[in-house]
């Protein structure tokens, strides 16, 4: 559990009081350096060992926020590269590495695992998977990065496989088959450790998989549950599916949920139907598609969900990291799950129940008229034979790339696409095993993500990026930092008051968390396209982000 | 960039996409609100480097096809359109494009532009007298060049004749400012000290700008530096409505759509 801020403690006492903190945590750190061993009580209270990164977001929270506070506004002008990891992939590298002890670990796309020295960037080892090729993840063979648990790595392949590695060298521990990559069926997401078990999520909806969570053995990699992401016989959503088009429902899991350890609930935000772009033959809500769900960690039984979007036709997943976060709500304290939304709205939901409590546009959105006071989509766009505009494009208001929320500031971080449209049309579409099952990928106003350097010249009014900072408890906008082009970057913030992201244009910045004001950037050359992370060795703070097909370390000028 | 054959064969892949079916005619006007500017630029970007070989910047290049008149020969809804544009016809000239959709979808949406603002006739005069004018009077050649001779401040005019409709050239000519490209935006920029720099806008991020400016330097501006930048609504272009006669200007249109590219 992270602190959180009294409203009426001045910032400045708050980010001393916070420096405290971090010292006084440093000598319990270093005895847990000694054994080494990642026991799932450091995960759950990794915000007290903020020199390492252990989970994909930070923290079981997904709150991408750090302790530490070494590098703060005033001084992180002296920020200067450490070194770089160059990826021998040209593929997008989308992974968060996590850090433990001094070594961090990351994953070059699409699935070789690399340990390296945190504070160097030498290489320990690196373990080379070759996957099948019969694998067919939709949209790059990318990986988003691994867990840790004990002396294990755990990494799920784009074939279909979940591996545990020996942190120490690599050697490969278990290997199993979850999926049938013939089908469809890939993993790109960072899997997420609770108590025992490994928990990811399948992607594949673009080729009408049935997505699923999967906990497995950590010891073992013998699956403990699964968790159907489409409601099948038996289940009371089957009846949100038109006829079987359940079977072919899609559903993926690609983006790393979180976890509240009070609750035993861990949640994971679930991606859109199949097909993409053509409803007729799945009338109904389509459950539980673009929903996120609240599942019993233990068991996997659904103990609540929500959905954003129901009976998508836009391809707007709710595979947003769901952050929790504790706030006071109308007065009160309350344990809120914030979600921005693909679908261009920001959401406020009590996780406890799964209650709505808010729900307002962070970006233009035209494909409804609005939300209703349970959070449904109110009047939705139809789509025809013929094109139809809808904002925000088919990329969504925001994606996969993880937003953040500061104890700090109150603030829940953004990173958006702020005007940007695209153009439906609804196309017949059948479905077979292992061939794309989507419809017609709609004429889009801003291009995906590619690499190799890009040319804009668009005015901001045709689409740009920005990073937006709203109070969870009102849905104001606070600030906005303006890019010229879109971002895939997540956002990470610090106690010390700062927001580190990047963008397409190859910039890796930070701001003030407060005000959203540039304190200081490099250009790596690279479109950023993961998150960035934080973690300290020996006491010295770096800040790390992959840029293009590298990974750049940054700490303080010594 | 494609080579000139792959664009030849694109442009034949849409070639075959008019010849085999039965006639069509598309409605006459289309909801203005169904594509963006982006969109139809995009499409037309696309068209004009891989089909208007074949098609013709009119798309009247092939007999009893004429996309501007909505006369198609197959396809009747924008999916119906993409399909044919990505799959091409089986057994015709036309093979199956590499288009991604969603470039596509671009295409359609300039395909359902063209037949939005069918064309009325342009006249065109006398292409040598044309070429008189555009290499003396008409001073066209201190912005834009033609094989190699002239400016590059301005849009190349090597190939216009091939990528560019005549009543669009027309446009152009008469009212400049009617329709600027995403690819010709002019950017103005006053620095801290006064000065102004005009240029062609090249590309852009949060923190600086790269244009080519009046004198053919290649500039990359810190916005900080500057004291004000805009990226212009109207084109550098002056308007020739009244600086040529009627005749004057169909045969400059005349010149204009004969410019087809470099001889080999």
């Amino acid at each position: 559990m992270t602190p959180r801020r009294s409203p009426d403690v001045p910032w400045h006492r708050w980010e001393r009081r916070l420096r405290v903190l971090v010292l006084a945590a440093v000598p319990v750190c270093a005895a847990s350096v000694m054994h080494g061993q990642v026991l799932f009580e450091r995960i759950a209270r990794s915000a007290e060992e903020p020199q390492n990164w252990l989970t994909y977001s930070g923290g079981l929270m997904g709150q991408r926020f750090s302790r530490l506070a070494a590098v703060t506004p005033t001084n992180v002008k002296n920020l200067e590269l450490q070194w770089v990891f160059q990826s021998r992939s040209l593929e997008k590298f989308e992974a968060t590495p996590l850090v433990v002890n001094g070594t961090m670990y990351t994953v070059q796309p699409p699935n070789d695992v690399v340990a390296l020295d945190a504070s160097t960037g030498r290489v320990f080892w690196v373990y080379q998977y070759a996957p099948s090729p019969l694998a067919r993840p939709c949209c790059g063979r990318v990986n988003r990065g691994l867990a840790i648990l004990g002396d294990s790595l755990f990494m799920a392949t784009i074939d279909g496989h979940v591996i545990a590695l020996d942190a120490k060298n690599g050697g490969l521990v278990w290997n199993a088959v979850l999926a049938k990559p013939e089908a469809g069926y890939s993993f790109t997401v960072a899997p997420l450790v609770i108590n025992d078990v490994v928990i990811v999520g399948v992607a594949g909806a673009e080729y009408g998989v049935r997505g699923f969570l999967s906990a497995l053995d950590a010891r073992t990699g013998q699956e403990r549950w699964r968790f159907f992401t489409i409601a099948g016989e038996g289940d009371p959503g089957r009846t949100s599916w038109a006829g079987d088009s359940w079977k072919t429902g899609g559903g993926s899991v690609w983006v790393t949920g979180s976890y509240d350890a009070d609750l035993n609930l861990t949640y994971w935000g679930i991606g859109n139907p199949g097909p993409d772009w053509n409803g007729d033959e799945r009338q109904g809500d389509n459950l539980y598609t673009d929903s996120v769900v609240a599942l019993d960690a233990r068991t996997g039984a659904l103990k609540w969900y929500f959905q954003f979007t129901p009976h998508d036709v836009f391809d707007y997943d709710s595979v947003q990291v769901p952050v929790l976060a504790d706030i006071t709500w109308r007065g009160r304290p309350r344990k809120v799950l914030l979600l921005a939304n693909r679908n261009g709205f920001f959401y406020v939901l009590d996780r406890t129940t799964g209650e709505f409590l808010l729900g307002k546009p962070f970006v233009k959105t035209t494909w409804t008229t609005g939300l209703d006071e349970k959070g449904r989509p109110m009047k939705v766009l139809e789509l025809g034979a013929d094109g139809t505009l809808a904002f925000p494009g088919v990329q969504g208001g925001t994606n996969w790339f993880s937003p953040s929320y500061s104890p700090g500031t109150g603030l829940f971080y953004i990173p958006s696409w702020v005007d940007t449209y695209a153009t439906f049309t609804k196309r017949p579409v059948e479905y077979r095993e292992g061939q794309r099952f989507t419809g017609a990928l709609p004429a889009m106003s801003v291009r995906l993500l590619t690499p190799g350097p890009l040319v804009n010249r668009r005015l901001p009014e045709e689409g740009h990026g920005a990073i937006q900072a709203f109070d969870p408890e009102t849905g104001d906008k606070k600030w906005e930092f303006a890019m010229t082009d879109v971002t895939d970057s997540g956002v990470l913030t610090t106690a010390s008051g700062l927001l580190f992201s990047g963008g397409r244009e190859g910039y890796f910045f930070a701001l003030d968390a407060r005000t959203g004001a540039l304190l200081w950037k490099a250009s790596l050359g690279g479109q950023v396209s993961n998150g960035p992370i934080t973690y300290a060795v020996g006491g010295r703070q770096f800040v790390a982000v992959v840029g293009g097909n590298a990974l750049f370390s940054y700490a303080l000028r010594q | 960039m494609m080579t000139r054959t792959a664009r030849k064969l694109c442009g034949t892949a849409v070639v075959a996409l008019l010849l085999v079916h039965s006639g069509r005619t598309l409605p006459a006007q289309e909801p203005p609100s169904r594509y963006t500017p982006f969109d139809v630029e995009s499409g037309r970007n696309l068209y004009q480097g891989n089909c208007s070989f074949c098609h013709g910047p009119e798309g009247d290049g092939v007999p009893g096809v004429n996309f501007a008149g909505g006369r198609f020969r197959r396809g009747s809804t924008d999916d119906q359109l993409l399909r044919t544009v990505l799959g091409g016809i089986p057994g015709t000239a036309m093979p199956p494009s590499s288009f991604s959709e969603s470039q596509a979808g671009t295409i359609v949406a300039y395909l359902r532009s063209l037949a939005q603002s069918a064309a009325p006739s342009v006249p065109l005069g006398d292409a040598a007298r044309g070429q008189l004018i555009v290499e003396g009077k008409g001073r066209c050649l201190t912005c834009h060049s033609v094989n190699g001779t002239g400016s590059r401040v301005g849009p190349n005019l090597t190939e216009i004749g091939a990528t560019r409709r005549a009543v669009e050239l027309q446009r152009s000519l008469t009212d400049p400012n009617a329709e600027i490209r995403a690819d010709n935006r002019t950017v103005r920029v006053v620095m801290q000290d006064g000065t102004t720099l005009t240029g062609r806008l090249l590309n852009q991020d949060t923190f600086t700008l790269q244009l080519l400016d009046e004198h053919e330097r290649l500039l990359s501006i810190e916005k900080s530096a500057a004291r004000t930048y805009r990226v212009l609504g109207e084109s550098p272009m002056p308007s020739y409505r009244e600086a040529l006669s009627g005749s004057e200007l169909a045969d400059v249109l005349a010149y204009l759509v004969t410019l087809k590219g470099r001889p080999k």
